[in-house]
């Protein structure tokens, strides 16, 4: 991950690990355990524990035991020891927690502790963790019964372990704001009582399309803000871990298929100076040829899995179809067209349908290009987004038509959210200025 | 756990309900959950027109006719329920026969004792 951003991401993994400018081989080995085995240990700790705050508590007291213990060698199974040091952390906690709970309540969650099938000895701890677990925190982290604010809040910390610093910035508040956001949606688990699972089979088809939306929203908001920077390592991390333990469900390989070959052009998205550069002038030499190979493979399989395909393939076939052209001139856009007239009839939607007018121009011209964009705009549809005036103004100008072109770069200017969007609309303005 | 399952509907839209299947659809429903041992106890209320407002302040007592807002949606009758946890508290709310046309609050209730 490039920038100044990523490297700070990257020393300040897990539940607020101390800061380490550490040198020495042993604090090292502690982070690389932190980096590792944070997120799993932690998700079968809060089955083991049933409690978010316990289990993370018990886990911090194991990091910091770790400091200590691995001094010498880390152990065989670093995960194994985290899990049966944090787990008797969490239980020493709770029982000093006495004078705050009634009597009756600490020892019924004692009992549901040792209840637990809870190995004594490490070797057991290591068969306790499961991959079972890491879905568990996933589902729980992402129940409909919370907001969507929340699910993403609560994904960000425990499974991407991101620190609340970091989920804070994501979402453009004070690290005192979200602190409270994360406690009120852990407490909403356990007093309303969702269960730490993962959701039955009749359930299971719904929740993970809400499991999908919040990894994609991961994915396409801006990271504080600034749209060149993202959390799309983080989305396409947990999409890949979802793809390998719910294996051949076409909506999850469709999404990640999407993020992979949307996040290789990354590179070639913005120059030097900072500015836009639309795909059409993109240097294809720039984009990340690994990411292509990984999403193209997954795109039939993900259209394949399921009748009707999952609207996420099909986006992910028409980010293939980008992906694999070697010029912008050789991009099949009838085929892009077809693809847009097929997720229309799946899953409808003004924004979907502004990209289909888009493709369309390439295709049949401009003229029918503006004609879907217009009557989108009768409708009052997308009022208040760029991208629509945006576009307008594009058919517009390649129509030659620069009086009505300007106006509607105004407008998209006007409405325009960051600083390279508004750069790009105010060198068209001055391209069209100088005719 | 115990969970008490509000029922918030617009009385227009119960008006509109047919009336017989809606009372059949209910029984169906109460018979269920007291069959499995989820259901605890449930209450239909009087219409809100019959309701009354009661707040003390400074002292002094203030009754003011009708509910205590006036929401479109008005709470119309309960069900207390015992479940295993909050899917299956809402898996039960969703067969409430006025789930389809109104609201179902779902609650967890404080544990006495």
């Amino acid at each position: 991950m490039n920038g100044v951003w990523g490297v700070a991401r990257h020393s300040s993994r897990h539940p607020e690990a101390p800061a380490r400018a550490g040198v020495s081989k042993d604090a090292r080995t502690v982070d690389e355990a932190f980096r590792r085995h944070g997120t799993e240990a932690l998700a079968t700790l809060i089955r083991l524990v049933g409690d978010f705050d316990l289990a993370e508590e018990g886990l911090q007291e194991a990091f910091a035991a770790a400091a200590v213990a691995w001094r010498d060698a880390p152990p065989a199974n670093p995960r194994a020891w985290l899990i049966t040091v944090g787990r008797r952390r969490a239980l020493d906690q709770l029982r000093r927690r006495i004078a705050f709970r009634a009597r009756q309540d600490q020892l019924e969650a004692e009992a549901e502790i040792e209840h637990q099938a809870a190995p004594e000895d490490v070797d057991e701890a290591a068969a306790a963790f499961g991959d079972d677990d890491l879905l568990r925190l996933v589902f729980t982290c992402c129940h409909p019964a919370l907001s969507l604010e929340a699910q993403v809040a609560l994904t960000l910390r425990t499974v991407c372990s991101l620190s609340t610093a970091q989920v804070a910035r994501a979402f453009l508040v004070s690290e005192e704001t979200m602190a409270q956001r994360l406690v009120r949606a852990k407490a909403k688990i356990r007093a309303a009582g969702i269960p730490y699972r993962t959701p039955p089979r009749e359930l299971l088809d719904e929740r993970i399309q809400g499991v999908l939306a919040v990894i994609y929203l991961v994915f396409t908001e801006a990271y504080a803000g600034d749209p060149r920077q993202s959390l799309a390592a983080e989305a396409i991390g947990l999409a890949r871990r979802l793809a390998a333990l719910l294996p051949g469900r076409g909506a999850v390989q469709g999404l990640l298929a999407l993020m992979l070959l949307h996040e290789a052009r990354r590179p070639a998205r913005w120059n030097a100076a900072g500015d836009l550069v639309l795909l059409e002038d993109q240097d294809r030499a720039l984009w990340d040829a690994g990411m292509i190979a990984e999403g193209l493979a997954l795109v039939e399989p993900a259209l394949k899995a399921q009748t009707p395909p999952s609207p996420y393939a099909v986006q992910a076939a028409i980010a293939a179809l980008h992906g694999q052209a070697r010029t912008a001139a050789e991009t099949d856009w009838r085929q892009i067209v077809s693809l847009y007239a097929v997720l229309m009839r799946l899953s409808p939607s003004p924004v979907i349908e502004l990209n289909h007018a888009a493709a369309l121009a390439m295709v049949d011209g401009p003229a029918a290009g503006l004609r879907m964009v217009e009557a989108l705009t009768a409708r009052g549809s997308l009022a208040g987004y760029d991208a629509l005036p945006a576009t307008r103004a594009d058919l517009l100008r390649r129509l030659g038509r620069a009086g009505d072109a300007r106006t509607a770069y105004e407008e998209a200017l006007r409405l325009a959210r960051h600083d390279p969007e508004r750069r790009f609309f105010r060198r068209r303005l001055a391209e069209l200025e100088a005719r | 756990m115990q969970y008490m399952l509000l029922i918030y509907s617009a009385e227009s839209d119960d008006q509109s309900q047919n009336q017989a299947q809606l009372m059949a659809d209910y029984g169906a429903f109460t018979q269920s959950i007291i069959q499995t041992g989820a259901f605890k106890s449930a209450d239909r209320l009087k219409p809100v027109s019959t309701a009354t407002t009661v707040r003390v302040r400074d002292g002094k007592t203030l009754t003011t006719d009708g509910p205590f807002a006036e929401t479109r949606e008005q709470l119309g009758g309960y069900y207390l329920v015992e479940a295993k946890d909050l899917d299956e508290a809402t898996a039960i709310a969703a067969r409430i026969p006025t789930a389809k046309h109104g609201s179902i609050e779902v609650r967890p209730v404080w544990a006495m004792g």
